[in-house]
């Protein structure tokens, strides 16, 4: 209990550092890494929701963060369809598709429906490689328009586009956050503890695994579009399971199953990577060791580490406060008594 | 209450349930026995909807139930616990027990994002539920303890917990008292009475023969699949199948 109470403040002072860090990065260039950290971990946040709420490895997450990013490439650069309506759409278009991967991918069981989901995700990649005509193929799609401006506000520079991303950044949060604390997220984590259990709680498997499903294809589709308004370029290569395993690395470096622990990641990670870009390629002989290491003492992610320790503290204080209680409480039945 | 009607369970060769028929009365302790692979809990897994039924029927409260998902036989009143309850270790027991009722609620996914009435009404009744049963296994003093920290014995009584969470009107207890000492056996066997008393019914899996004994108004016997006998603990302790296949001479004697 007593976590919560200074939960807030902490969120605020840690809104107002994202809110600052334009001003006192050194520059743009950092920016833009940050804003990159950002839409990585949006879709970060929504594999977390399957993998780390529900239990289930979906591998073809980066496949739908592309269907997102082409669906705007696409509609915006060979359609001329304004940014907004196109990010709409990809965002649908990502969630209907999830729907129908999900309810057929969903009849397999842990590893099965994990080997599965790393072909559909291949299927997504060899589609958009191969369909020259609709997706320029190997080309990939150059001269995507930034988000058009709302209102007065504008998306042409580097700083506005951070908080716009920013800001889709605390929705998605603030969104998985009601989920997640519902009973709908009980019934998710339900399902992970085990599915024998949840069913028998009378929770519909299927249904309540497709809806966790489709929620985070939808975030996919989201950072998808934001990705492609943002970098402005796309090509096949991002529907690569290997996008996908970034997002797993974020996830379990941050926290599995933490609200916070897929951004922490992928701020952590997207910066780790950014300062060891000197060592090209040798730079995994860092990564590689560090994340063992971190799998080794930290296997809950840094969150979560946290968080069970916070969890062990409020168990301890409630404990302590209800012995507190029965021994005024008995006391003042000898006062009476007396 | 629970009517079971030639009920057969085949996977591929094996039989593992054969034509078993038999009821379990309101309001009774029901207990199944037998050795080890005799088909004690794919009986269980065929009432609560995880097997189909190669043959056979099963009807709960005048209701065919009969090929069922595990979620709707759940709704319709029938709980169930494992020999061993996969518990969410890092929340409190509390928590864990939440999320029983969410099957009489109805909110949805827009309710969750509108934050709606219902949803608060919904979170508040699991809540107050939750607090309920956890008072009714005894356990409110473990409340804000970490599922981690608890007890087998408390697990135990978490587990039965979650089963009257869902509001059943029948539970179904697969080895209730595997691996507590005789002690805490004895304290389980009361908090099953006490469901008696509240007006449930029970069927239980228990290898413990003092505890069934004493506890059970009517034991069916499986062996090989087969239903070998059923009736009081008296009669039970006297057959001589049972005392074979089961049992054996020493426990008839004594």
């Amino acid at each position: 209990m007593m976590s919560k109470t200074w939960q807030k403040p902490l969120l605020a002072v840690l809104l107002l550092l994202a809110i600052v860090f334009p001003m006192i990065a050194a520059n743009d260039y950092y920016i833009y890494v940050m804003s990159l950290a950002y839409i990585m971990a949006i879709a970060a946040v929504g594999l977390n929701l399957i993998l780390g709420y529900t239990g289930q490895l979906n591998l073809a997450h980066a496949g739908f963060m592309a269907i997102g990013a082409y669906t705007v490439g696409i509609l915006t650069v060979d359609y001329g369809v304004p940014y907004w309506f196109a990010f709409v759409v990809a965002g649908a278009l990502s969630a209907i598709i999830g729907f129908f991967a999900g309810l057929l991918s969903l009849r397999l069981k842990g590893h099965f429906f994990s080997i599965f989901t790393l072909c559909v995700g291949f299927m997504i990649y060899l589609i958009i490689e191969k369909s020259d005509a609709l997706t320029h193929g190997t080309v990939g799609i150059i001269d995507i328009p930034a988000p058009t401006g709302i209102g007065p506000i504008r998306f042409d520079n580097t700083w506005s586009q951070y908080y716009l991303v920013l800001f889709f950044l605390v929705v998605s949060l603030w969104l998985m956050s009601r989920i997640v604390h519902s009973l709908l997220g009980r019934a998710f984590i339900a399902i992970r503890n085990g599915e024998d259990l949840a069913e028998t709680l009378g929770i519909n498997l299927m249904r309540t695994k497709v809806l966790a499903f489709v929620l985070s294809t939808f975030y996919a589709g989201m950072a998808g579009a934001l990705y492609a308004g943002f970098v402005r370029f796309i090509g096949p290569a991002m529907a690569l399971e290997s996008h996908t395993f970034d997002m797993i690395a974020f996830i379990l470096v941050g926290g599995i199953g933490t609200l916070f622990g897929p951004l922490l990641g992928a701020i952590l990670l997207t910066w780790l990577t950014q300062s060891l870009q000197f060592l090209q390629d040798f730079r995994m002989i860092v990564f590689g060791p560090l994340l063992i290491l971190l799998v080794m003492f930290f296997p809950q992610g840094l969150i979560g580490y946290w968080r069970e320790r916070q969890a062990r503290r409020a168990a301890a204080s409630m404990q302590d406060r209800r012995l507190q209680r029965s021994v005024v409480g008995s006391q003042q039945e000898v006062g009476t008594n007396a | 209450m629970l009517e079971i009607k030639g009920l057969t369970k085949r996977f591929g060769g094996l039989t593992a349930v054969r034509d078993v028929t038999t009821t379990f009365d309101k309001g009774r302790i029901n207990a199944i026995i037998g050795p080890n692979g005799a088909g004690k809990t794919t009986f269980f897994n065929l009432v609560s909807g995880y097997h189909k039924p190669t043959t056979g029927r099963i009807i709960f409260d005048g209701q065919d139930v009969t090929g069922l998902r595990p979620d709707q036989v759940a709704k319709l009143g029938v709980a169930r616990t494992f020999q061993s309850t996969t518990l969410f270790d890092k929340a409190t027991v509390l928590d864990n027990l939440i999320v029983g009722h969410r099957l009489r609620t109805t909110s949805t996914f827009w309710d969750v994002v509108l934050n709606t009435k219902r949803l608060k009404e919904d979170e508040h009744r699991c809540r107050a539920k939750a607090e309920e049963v956890l008072d009714f296994v005894g356990l409110s003093s473990v409340a804000h303890h970490l599922a981690a920290d608890i007890s087998q014995e408390e697990r135990k009584r978490v587990a039965f917990a979650l089963a009257l969470a869902t509001d059943p009107k029948i539970v179904l207890l697969d080895e209730p008292a595997g691996g507590v000492n005789p002690e805490e056996t004895l304290g389980l066997a009361e908090l099953i009475r006490k469901m008696i008393r509240k007006g449930l019914t029970v069927c239980l899996i228990e290898h413990k023969m003092d505890m069934i004994m004493s506890l059970a108004d009517k034991i069916v016997v499986l062996d090989h699949g087969e239903m070998i006998a059923e009736g009081t603990p008296a009669q039970i302790r006297s057959d001589q199948r049972v005392i074979e296949a089961y049992l054996g001479a020493d426990y008839a004697a004594a």
